[in-house]
């Protein structure tokens, strides 16, 4: 027995020492590791938190954790006091809300195409599709910009005594914010995917039933994807409620603008006036961050899924 | 399309007609993509191409260039020293002497940086862990908050002032000065995307098949070798994937350098993305042109480095089996 216990130790290699020491130390290391990202995570919002409750001109005060002195005004002026605040809120709402509907519909029924109907060119189009995918947004930029905007030919193509428009003129309209976003190849792609795998034997029913292609496509399809579309509801959402470097172009006047953009314009108007930019940040962050609370399950498979299936 | 010929020689007239019917029903579905694919694709990315060749600047129509764009984008003059007495070339050398190193300088260090923090962060979700549904969910708030509202809030953060200036004790000027204001925005990145990227390897490492780790246990793997040997190449396409998404987002970062920098101070911040919205929508004198001319150099670019990476892991993958 004392000769085993002697000889143990002797017999460990330097990588089992290394494995010993790791198996007491990993537990305690993980848990350092994550709480001080956590902390990390949470800092930057617990602080906008603290010094959105404290007066104007404490703004770079201490104390740093606690709201002192506290007060609410910065939240009511945000609400009430200044107008452009209500109307950037109300203007990110019409922009997310119009471009979510639109897109899911629209999705479904390309995506539906793709995965159900032969048509011609079909396999080329959705080539196009995926290819479109991988274009940067930079390159499209400048020509979508004069479309949605002035037009490709200022004053519009002359052909003969007829003047046709060459762009949507939207400028500083949310028109303008909404229009390219209405259906994106991401969108259709994800819809096909979906809709490839869902088993066809209700469809069939239904045709033999003698129901046309919208009615099955409506009565049938859409209410079977209501958990894709949420999803894919969920990322427009809060791509388009974030958005900035699109309405940047296209929107002019303040009372046009959107919440993110319309936060960037107060700070740069009112340098002193930083703890209502803060308060308006949470009110950017706050509708995100109940639907993400309600919703979580679906914001995390949409992420986990994306690695998986194109990795 | 998929039917066999010999099938489609005797097709009936009513056939046929099912055919044209079901097409026609397909593209009015399809409508409203090809409307925004035909305008904001296939038109967008072949008039871009035309722009990139003529000079623009919104007052007078394009004035066909040829390769002068790319020649004043590329500067290529400024590449070599010049004699002295010559006349200075007309050029924009702010892609060569700024945007481009400085677009290489923060992919190279943010892609690296926000691929190991995640792997580490899912690393340590993977264990048995308490709390491990309100981890997540407080890794994932940056990402959800908008780049907007983040970058305004760390122009707070970081000013002269500021809270992190208060609680180190420091008197660094981090958004002002040049030593500093890009590194500041590399952390505010790495901030932001780290979450979702860990939630992107936490569901590769959990679909590892945990029989695998059983056999290498019982052929007396120890844990290291387990992770070197069975976790790092099932985890290789998932990083593959992450570090693609890393390096195609690092390419065309705008919002945080327009919020926090604007480019500046001294230019130390510009990088290709911003140049281009620069050069197209924010000089008294738009170049369109030019700015088209980029676009495509950046498409360029993120096209070869993105083969070149997926060479580089599939090559490292190879030698290992």
């Amino acid at each position: 027995m004392a000769t085993i216990s002697h000889a143990q130790p002797r017999m460990l290699s330097w990588s089992d020492r290394l494995i010993l020491w790791y198996d007491h130390l990993k537990t305690p290391l993980f848990y350092l590791i994550l709480i001080l990202w956590a902390i990390i995570c949470i800092a930057p919002l617990y602080f906008t938190l603290v010094f959105s409750l404290k007066p104007v001109a404490n703004a770079y005060d201490p104390p740093l954790f606690w709201p002192i002195p506290f007060t609410l005004e910065n939240f009511r002026d945000v609400i009430g006091a200044l107008p452009l605040f209500p109307r950037w809120l109300l203007n990110s709402l019409i922009v997310s809300l119009t471009v979510t509907i639109l897109r899911i519909f629209f999705c479904a029924m390309g995506g539906y195409a793709f995965a159900r109907m032969e048509f011609p060119l079909k396999g080329f189009l959705f080539n196009a599709m995926l290819v479109s995918m991988m274009i940067p947004g930079q390159v499209t930029l400048i020509p979508a910009f004069l479309v949605v905007g002035p037009g490709i030919i200022r004053g519009g193509l002359k052909l003969g005594d007829i003047t046709l428009p060459t762009g949507f003129g939207l400028i500083d309209n949310l028109g303008g914010v909404i229009l390219p976003g209405i259906v994106t190849a991401f969108g259709v792609f994800m819809m096909t995917q979906f809709y490839k795998s869902l088993p066809r034997e209700l469809e069939e029913a239904a045709m033999i039933d003698g129901l046309g292609r919208w009615g099955i496509f409506f009565r049938i399809v859409l209410p079977l994807s209501q958990t894709q579309l949420l999803t894919l509801a969920l990322l427009t959402f809060q791509g388009e409620w974030n958005a900035f470097m699109w309405p940047l172009i296209i929107l002019r006047t303040p009372e046009n603008f959107t919440l993110p953009l319309g936060l960037n314009w107060f700070r740069g108007e009112y340098y002193t006036l930083i703890s209502k930019v803060l308060a308006g940040s949470l009110f950017n962050t706050l509708p995100i961050l109940i639907l993400f609370f309600i919703f979580q399950r679906y914001f995390v498979q949409s992420i986990a899924g994306s690695g998986l299936k194109e990795g | 399309m998929t039917t066999p010929s010999t099938t489609s020689v005797i097709l009936t007239a009513r056939q046929k007609a099912r055919r044209r019917r079901e097409a026609l029903t397909a593209y009015t579905f399809l409508l409203p993509y090809l409307f925004i694919f035909l305008i904001f694709t296939v038109f967008s990315i072949g008039y871009a191409f035309y722009l990139s060749f003529t000079r623009y600047n919104l007052l007078s129509p394009p004035q066909w260039w040829g390769l002068e764009g790319y020649r004043r984008v590329l500067c290529i003059e400024s590449w070599f020293p010049r004699p002295e007495n010559a006349p200075k070339p007309v050029c924009d050398d702010l892609f060569i002497r700024k945007a481009l190193p400085n677009t290489f300088k923060y992919t190279a260090i943010v892609v690296p940086t926000q691929t190991l923090i995640s792997l580490v962060l899912a690393f340590a979700m993977d264990q048995k862990i308490r709390f491990r549904r309100l981890f997540r969910t407080i890794f994932y708030l940056p990402s959800v908050t908008s780049s907007v509202v983040i970058s305004l809030i760390f122009v707070w953060l970081f000013s002269p002032l500021g809270v992190i200036n208060q609680i180190f004790h420091l008197k660094i000027n981090w958004l002002n000065d040049p030593r500093y204001a890009f590194y500041t925005i590399m952390m505010v990145n790495i901030f932001t995307t780290s979450g979702t990227l860990m939630l992107i390897f936490l569901a590769g490492l959990q679909d590892i098949p945990i029989t695998l780790y059983e056999a290498a246990a019982i052929d007396g793997a120890n844990k290291f070798q387990i992770f070197r040997y069975i976790t790092i190449p099932m985890l290789r396409p998932v990083i593959f994937f992450v570090v693609t998404v890393g390096i195609i987002g690092c390419f065309q970062v705008f919002d945080q350098i327009y919020v926090m920098t604007a480019g500046g101070p001294l230019d130390s911040t510009t990088t290709i993305a911003y140049l281009i919205y620069k050069w197209a929508f924010r000089d008294t004198t738009v170049k369109m042109g030019q700015a088209s001319a980029l676009a495509f150099i950046l498409a360029l670019i993120i096209f070869v480095v993105t083969m070149l990476q997926r060479r580089v892991i599939e090559g490292s993958g190879s030698v290992n089996q």
